[in-house]
């Protein structure tokens, strides 16, 4: 009996090497397991088998069949398994292929500069102000300390509406409309960005339109310290921690004493490079205290209260950060100029 | 302003001071410079002597010379026509550089040896400017008197230094030599001096014969002077390198030492003739359309704002600006009357814009010290005394308005460290007024400080502060921040608004452009339906920057063609920005608006591309105005009255009823492509009040689905079946979405079928289906019977 189980357990591996697919290996089940199967059969014989032995044979019939089951079950895991890896495999994908294009806007550089400018303000507690580009003579001119008959008042620099309106040409005027609105006349920290307006024929340095920041401080106390350091900060957030400023006297109708502004160059730390001229610094904006007659002009009292004022160019910004050699990109708007600053920057 | 080391060494010794190092130190005293050069930046010339000079046996135009150099004799080939034995010569050796770089070599010129060159003052690096007629065509020709061996530079007075300074406009001081001399003295702590003009004078007293009337405000000083028997000629090499070195073509000897005294002391002069001038002088305002011909020999007409010299008979002069030609100094010229005046800086400026911007004009422009107008005419004498063999003649005409008292300010140590931020001492104070040349005493804590009257700069406490600053260097100074109570910084509302629109079209897949704010008048005329009274600028640069818009698209349509002519075709920006009118007043209204063309997204190797289309820029300004807070605010409106707009595909946009602007296809007649634009004034998008989120519970209880559709006339608006359903579903009706839209075989020809996906909850409780069922019965009879339409049954 034991050689006859044995030969059907041969028999049964035997025929399940040669097994690939699903329906044979049912096919085999069939022929082992099913009703009239090899197997099955096998129990068939219990009937002829005396009494005392019948024990040991239902044990030897149980194993087989279990091993059967074991067996085949085995079997099939495998041949699933092989099939799901060739489905699988009919899924390749070239992953190398473009990816859905999904519609991508930006900010366009001069804003970014100017968002960078305000937070770096707002967050010293300076308020954001604005005013208008269309703009009279007294605000544009007479409160900043250019009278009638100045030469920076020339009509052929301004772009004039009537003989007292013009679009402004600086933001300083909103400096003086600050001042002039402070009905209190209370200490003031503003920022005030915006179009400015020359009369300048276009090219790769000048605009005819272009943005200005306008900074201003009034308070008891303000001194050129306090703008040297208001100044590092600013330069540093926007070119870097290791960079350095000085000051450089100048002149500016509006301020006394006036200052111009360098920032160690960002590109070769100071070691002079084309970008700084050789020089290790550039130029980056215009300064000063608050001229008396400007601060006497809107209501405050000199003799109690100083300030200073800045003016920084964004476009002058961008195009020393990015690298930008024609002021005209700014307004022309091509898109793939604009997307190549859209990401973010590293931080300081 | 060029500063020349030779010329300023008049008045301040620094000859041991390296030029570049004293450019640096004017840079951070305030004065910019753009360069620093030698005058002539030639090596190694000697004045030489042709002593033999044959023609070149194989050249029709070079000569073969023997040059005596002093210590040898050299063999030099010369191709200038003007080469001839016995010519004192300027030789560049072997071994010189030339300004342009040429290093002169032994060489040979058509097989003759030729040891060096002799020179042109071109060749020197003279600007044709400078040059005579003689000296264009050849070599410079030396007088006969020169000394052979000597260095040619220092013999010209060629052997000097400019730095070209770029002054700021205050700075009127500094546009003469003895001003310069000033300040590199103040910089570097060295006296001044400047000598008193010594003239003998002769003859008759000139005020007996001359008749002086100052009939304007506009003058403040009028002196006049008179040389007699003045021989015109070449001035002295010193003064012509000088002049050369300040940008002033030399001419002859008078004129010259009118130039000269001006770059001396800053006071422009003028020279007339005095035969011609007459004896009786008046400054006055020109007559409206008086005629006057300058020396230039142009008839000018003039203006009454133009103040003019003239004589018994007719304006002789533009004041300040040009002299006249029938009053000129010419080769024939005897007597010079001498005038040194002060006129009005505004009115020069603008007769010198219409006219001519002079070394004169710009001087005046800026403001003349009146304490050196006397000196200044003296000077002139002196030197026609000198150089032009001239006699002055007793006496000086004399008008004299101008205040001439020193400026005394008063300022205290406190309010000096107070501004500059610094911890200057009264030492550090007292040394740097003392090398301004300012005088001071101390009284108790106060400076009266007196600021001589050169210094037109200096003339209130803050520009002593700036003057005590610079000079003790602000790299003294350590920044700080301000020391100020707390506050929070802000934005402007409507700013932070902005921001967030920005943001959020940024992230809909929109690039912010910005453009310019002038336009053409044409331009201006296009996408605005109701054209409003235009902000024109009265001088316009160009055609297409004449007005101020009145609408952002047509800047958007140019940024649009400007891409595509870079094969950019797919395009989708926006720009927040303001358009100008006139009412009563000048108004600024900020607007918003955008342009889609092309793809907005997807994949081309996919077929996947969502193309811009109304519904699309309808979905973006829907996200945006939900985005805001507007939903359920805001309407689209069919909208046919927007010219330059496709009247089929544009809509109005309003918001709680008002309009606040509109979208849709831009009219084929102005654009051939499907370009899509909307434009929305945000001062009206942004006044609406927006309340804060309010957040209602998610309804525990099941929602119930219903589908649709009705059979409608083609023009008929969905809005019409929405309003109907959402007014019966109320308040339990809590989506509505449309899910298909059909025309074709299955509907009448001028029919459509519009199908809606209908959601109902009641937040309290479970929706029985007969409840539904009655709601749902109840909007389609109530469209049915409003619209006169047909529900779609399968």
């Amino acid at each position: 009996m034991q050689e006859k189980v044995n030969s059907i357990k041969e028999k049964l591996l035997k025929k399940l090497e040669t097994v690939d697919n699903l329906s044979s290996l049912n096919d085999l089940r069939v022929e082992f397991l099913g009703k009239k199967g090899s197997i099955t059969e096998l129990s068939n014989l219990m009937k002829e088998i005396p009494v005392e032995e019948k024990k040991a044979f239902g044990s030897l019939l149980n194993t087989i069949k279990n091993e059967a089951t074991e067996l085949l079950n085995q079997k099939k895991e495998e041949i699933e398994a092989s099939l799901l890896d060739a489905k699988l495999a009919n899924e390749t994908i070239d992953v190398t292929l473009p990816g859905t294009k999904l519609s991508v806007g930006g900010t366009h550089p001069l804003t970014k500069v100017i968002d960078e400018i305000e937070e770096i303000f707002v967050s010293m507690g300076y308020d954001v102000v604005e005013g208008p580009e269309i703009e009279s003579d007294l605000y544009n001119f007479e409160k900043l300390n250019l009278p009638k008959g100045h030469p920076a008042r020339d009509a052929q620099d301004s772009f004039y509406i009537t003989e007292e309106v013009l679009l402004r040409s600086q933001t300083s005027p909103v400096q003086a409309r600050t001042m002039d609105a402070n009905l209190e006349k209370s200490p003031i920290r503003v920022i005030c960005p915006g179009k400015v307006y020359r009369r300048d024929d276009d090219d790769a340095t000048h605009s005819h339109q272009f943005t200005q920041i306008e900074g201003l401080v009034v308070d008891k106390d303000i001194s050129l310290a306090d703008l040297k350091g208001t100044l590092e900060i600013l330069a540093k957030k926007l070119f870097g921690e290791e960079r350095e400023i000085r000051f450089r006297p100048s002149f500016f109708p509006f301020t006394e004493p006036s200052i111009e502004v360098d920032v160690s160059c960002f590109k070769c730390g100071g070691v002079g490079c084309p970008i700084c001229k050789e020089t290790g610094w550039i130029e980056i904006l215009g300064s000063g205290m608050v001229h008396p007659n400007v601060l006497r002009g809107c209501g405050y009292d000199p003799e109690k209260y100083t300030g200073f004022a800045f003016g920084i160019g964004p476009e002058r910004v961008a195009m020393l950060k990015y690298g930008i050699q024609d002021i005209r990109s700014f307004y022309t708007n091509d898109l793939r100029f604009l997307s190549d600053f859209n990401r973010v920057e590293g931080g300081e | 302003m060029r500063l020349s080391k030779k010329f300023i060494s008049d008045y301040i010794d620094i000859q041991d001071i390296d030029m570049q190092e004293l450019a640096e130190k004017m840079v951070f005293a305030g004065n910019e410079y753009e360069e620093m050069r030698p005058f002539c930046e030639a090596t190694n010339l000697v004045i030489g002597e042709v002593l033999e000079c044959v023609d070149h046996p194989e050249s029709d135009h070079l000569h073969i010379c023997q040059v005596d150099l002093g210590d040898e004799t050299v063999q030099i080939v010369c191709g200038a026509p003007n080469v001839r034995k016995g010519l004192k010569v300027i030789v560049s050796k072997v071994g010189a550089t030339l300004p342009d770089g040429i290093v002169i070599k032994k060489a040979k010129l058509a097989g003759v040896e030729s040891n060096g060159m002799i020179c042109a003052l071109s060749e020197l690096g003279l600007e044709s400017k400078y040059l005579k007629e003689e000296d264009k065509t050849g070599i410079h020709e030396l007088p006969s008197d020169a000394k052979v061996g000597m260095d040619a530079l220092a013999y010209l007075e060629f052997d000097d230094t400019i730095i070209d300074f770029e002054l700021t406009a205050d700075r009127a001081d500094l546009m003469n030599m003895i001003g310069m001399a000033y300040e590199v003295g103040a910089i570097y702590d060295r006296p001044v001096k400047v000598k008193e003009p010594v003239v003998h004078e002769q003859g008759n007293d000139i005020i007996a014969s001359y008749q002086l009337d100052v009939k304007t405000d506009n003058c403040s000083i009028y002196l006049g002077k008179r040389v007699d028997n003045v021989c015109i000629k070449e001035s002295p090499q010193f003064i012509k390198e000088r002049l050369m070195a300040c940008g002033i073509r030399p001419i002859n000897n008078v004129v010259d030492i009118s130039n000269y005294v001006m770059l001396e002391y800053g006071q422009p002069l003028h020279f007339f003739d005095a035969d011609r001038l007459g004896n009786h002088i008046v400054v006055r305002m020109a007559e409206e359309k008086e005629t006057l011909t300058t020396l230039d020999g142009q008839m000018r007409e003039l203006k009454a704002s133009d103040i003019v010299i003239a004589n018994e008979k007719e304006a002789v002069a533009l004041a300040g600006v040009m002299g006249g030609l029938s009053t000129e100094v010419e080769e024939d010229t005897k007597h010079i009357f001498i005038e040194a005046a002060i006129f009005d800086p505004v009115h020069i400026r603008y007769t010198s814009k219409a006219i001519l911007r002079s070394e004169a004009s710009s001087r005046y422009e800026k403001g003349i010290d009146p304490n050196r107008t006397k000196q200044a005419i003296l000077r002139a004498c002196e030197l026609l005394e000198q150089y032009a063999s001239g006699t002055t003649q007793i006496g000086m005409l004399c008008y004299d308005q101008a205040d001439k008292e020193n400026k005394k300010i008063d300022i205290t140590l406190e309010k000096i460290n107070q501004v500059l931020g610094m911890e200057l001492k009264n030492t550090d104070v007292e040394s740097i007024l003392r090398r301004l040349g300012f005088t001071y005493n101390l009284d108790r804590e106060a400076y009266h400080v007196i600021v001589p009257t050169r210094r037109l700069d200096v003339n209130i406490k803050e520009d002593l502060i700036e003057e005590i600053g610079r000079i003790y260097g602000y790299d003294h100074v350590s920044g700080k921040l301000p020391v100020v109570p707390m506050k929070q910084g802000t934005y402007p509302k409507k700013e932070k608004m902005v921001k967030e629109i920005r943001k959020r079209l940024e992230g809909l897949g929109l690039y912010q452009v910005i453009t310019y704010s002038l336009i053409g008048e044409s331009e201006c005329k296009q996408f605005v339906n109701e054209v409003k009274t235009p902000v024109k600028v009265l001088a316009p640069l160009s055609e297409d920057k004449k007005v101020m818009r009145q609408t952002l698209i047509p800047s958007l349509l140019n940024v649009m063609e400007y891409n595509l002519a870079r094969n950019i075709k797919d395009i989708q920006i926006f720009e927040t920005g303001s358009i100008y009118y006139q009412e009563d007043t000048f108004i600024e209204e900020q607007m918003l608006s955008g342009l889609l063309l092309g793809n907005y997204q997807g994949n081309t190797w996919q077929n996947q591309n969502l193309k811009v289309d109304y519904y699309l820029v309808k979905g973006i300004l829907e996200n945006l105005l939900d985005y805001l807070g507007m939903n359920g605010r805001y309407q689209i409106v069919a909208d046919e009255t927007y010219q330059d707009m496709h009247p089929k595909m544009t809509a109005s946009i309003l918001v709680d009823h008002e309009k606040i602007g509109y979208f849709g296809k831009v009219h084929p007649r102005t654009s051939k492509r499907d370009v899509y634009v909307f434009e929305m004034s945000l001062e009206k998008l942004l006044a609406k009040k927006v309340r804060q989120v309010k957040y209602k519970e998610i309804s525990k209880y099941p929602s119930v689905h219903k589908d649709l559709a009705f059979i409608m006339p083609k023009t008929m608006e969905s809005e019409q079946v929405m309003s109907i359903l959402k007014k019966v579903g109320g308040r339990l009706l809590t989506n509505i979405d449309v899910f298909d839209v059909y025309e074709g075989e299955n509907v009448g020809e001028n029919e459509k079928s519009i199908a809606y996906a209908l959601t109902f909850q009641n937040p309290s409780k479970t929706l029985s289906d007969e409840e539904v069922t009655t709601i749902f019965n109840q909007m389609i009879s109530e469209v049915e019977n409003k619209l006169n339409i047909k529900l779609r049954t399968k």
